[in-house]
């Protein structure tokens, strides 16, 4: 089958389109190297707000507290996500099974807001202290419905039959997961930890709603300088994330693109 | 598997607590009242006193929030201001990705990851960075009246209205418009179009004919995907729109942080929550469909 190339409409769209989305990021990336406090004024290249970023230990905290949320919820969620994606791909039907998928695929378009306010409710009605944790613990539950569904994707495709033939020479059905479906949806299981772990690091709502005094995550320090007004180390902030979840992003495709050629 | 319960057990559990447990605490509290107290609402379930406790704690529970949301006009404003700037913003979206969606996938299979992976990129950098962005562009001595002003066109005032409100929802969004338009725009079959052609069909017509309605499963997805989270959005009105910009995603908060007026907040979430459950049901069982 021959595919028409793109026309002139079809490159103009795309170019326009990702214009669109990457113009506001480079703005914001170029003036973060701007001297003037004035974010809108180009007053000649400078790393002065770098060199800002890097006394504020405060912002800094806020850094620390996130990454770790990141890291402990993401491991927590993707866990889980494997858990409920072999469940809802092999068990078939099970007592519960219509509700145990609504819980999965609700989060994923619930407003942010509701979801706070409610898991915040439980931790009051439990007597739980907020914090460091509750975040955490909120964080696991949201990411957990993404993960299952990156992981769901992989596993649906999986043949079966390997798994089976594992167990005929003589595997447990455990031993034949570990040691032969986990492998081959290994990348499905890191991308549903990265996906997590984004999501984490860029949570402000929800973190907003279950975070208590001493667990300033970054988005809601940031959020709080944002209120008042555009500044400099905000976007020498930004710029260093994106920076990490570019390098990030991009080798994980690239180890991804290497394995499936191998 | 032959326990398959077993391995369901755990995440199942812990959605039950963290996820639908919650939504019942809601939904009891916005039959509660606000009192000046640590946590702000009454009456709290005693279960020390047995069947007492409980049934003097359904006595007092009423629907007052729900009386005081249905008088107050503001509530009602919020509510339709929602449900307008979001059909708008996916209105708009469609429009915008399509085009996108249909000229990405025109390129051959190497082009069309880059391009795939550029239109996610963004959606991996912060939420709230790339609404910060919008506020450097848009505040009145901002980047875009720059520009306008070095072209000699009058400037525009954006931020903090409901246009501004409008472009940061299409800008977050974008690429959720774009994905699931792109993944069933890629696996059509282009044999059906030269057909189409070969029996008479303009290129224009077969577009509208075939490549438009074969496409419906992804629009469904994009406008499902979009709509249902904007309804609820408090960052982008919160950061872009004005004083007068009513959400209730922000209005949520604004009863929660503000006015620490925790049922009248759960009461919104509730109705927000009624409006949403047909489009959310939809969402699912299409999600149902392509996971199977």
């Amino acid at each position: 089958m021959t595919r028409r190339g793109p026309t002139l409409f079809n490159r103009v769209s795309v170019g326009v389109g990702l214009g669109f989305l990457y113009a506001p990021i480079a703005l914001l990336v170029l003036y973060s190297f701007n001297a003037s406090r004035l974010v809108t004024v180009w007053a000649g290249f400078s790393t002065r707000w770098y060199q800002a970023l890097a006394e504020d230990s405060q912002m800094l905290d806020a850094v620390w507290v996130t990454l770790r949320v990141g890291l402990i919820s993401a491991t927590v969620a993707t866990v889980l996500g494997c858990l409920a994606a072999v469940a809802l791909t092999r068990s078939g039907r099970f007592p519960g099974r219509a509700l145990f998928a609504g819980m999965i695929y609700a989060p994923l378009v619930m407003p942010e807001v509701i979801l706070g306010l409610s898991l915040l409710l439980l931790f009051v009605a439990l007597g739980v202290p907020r914090g460091f944790w509750t975040v955490t613990v909120s964080h696991a539950t949201i990411t957990l419905c993404y993960a299952t569904v990156v992981i769901q994707a992989r596993l649906a495709s999986f043949d079966l039959s390997l798994e089976e033939a594992a167990q005929d020479l003589g595997c447990t059905p455990l031993m034949a997961f570990v040691k032969v479906t986990l492998p081959s949806i290994a990348p499905a299981v890191a991308a549903a930890w990265m996906l997590a772990f984004t999501l984490s690091l860029d949570d402000l709502v929800i973190a907003s709603f279950t975070s208590g005094p001493g667990a300033t995550t970054l988005p809601m320090r940031l959020y709080s300088q944002v209120r008042l007004g555009v500044n400099p180390e905000i976007n020498a902030v930004s710029t260093l994330l994106i920076a990490v979840v570019t390098v990030g992003v991009a080798a994980a495709t690239l180890i991804q693109r290497r394995r499936t050629r191998a | 598997m032959r326990r398959p319960w077993l391995v369901a057990a755990l995440p199942y559990a812990w959605l039950a607590v963290f996820f639908a447990l919650p939504f019942l605490l809601v939904a009891k509290l916005s039959l509660s009242h606000t009192v000046l107290a640590i946590p702000p609402y009454a009456p709290q379930l005693d279960l020390s006193k047995g069947q007492a406790g409980i049934a003097a704690f359904v006595h007092e529970l009423g629907v007052q929030a729900y009386g005081r949301l249905a008088s107050d006009r503001l509530y009602l404003v919020a509510y339709l201001s929602s449900l307008k700037l979001a059909a708008v913003a996916t209105a708009i979206l469609l429009v915008v990705g399509y085009p996108i969606a249909y000229g990405m996938s025109r390129f051959g299979p190497g082009a069309r990851q880059a391009l795939l992976m550029a239109v996610i990129l963004p959606f991996w950098t912060s939420f709230l960075i790339r609404i910060y962005a919008w506020i450097a562009i848009l505040k009145p001595a901002g980047l875009l009246n720059q520009a306008l002003g070095a072209l000699r066109l009058p400037p525009a005032h954006l931020l903090d209205t409901d246009a501004a409100v409008i472009i940061g929802l299409v800008y977050a969004y974008l690429p959720f418009m774009v994905l699931p338009l792109h993944a069933v725009l890629e696996r059509q079959d282009e044999r059906l179009i030269e057909a189409a052609e070969d029996l008479g069909c303009t290129p224009r017509q077969a577009f509208w004919r075939i490549t438009v309605p074969l496409s419906l499963p992804g629009i469904a997805a994009g406008v499902l995907l979009c709509f249902i989270p904007m309804v609820g959005e408090f960052v982008i009105p919160d950061l872009l729109g004005g004083s007068t910009t009513l959400m209730l995603g922000r209005t949520i908060w604004t009863e929660f942080f503000a006015d620490r007026d925790w049922p009248m907040a759960s009461a919104v979430a509730i109705v927000l929550l009624a409006t949403l459950a047909l489009p959310i049901a939809l969402f699912q069982r299409q999600q149902s469909k392509v996971l199977g």
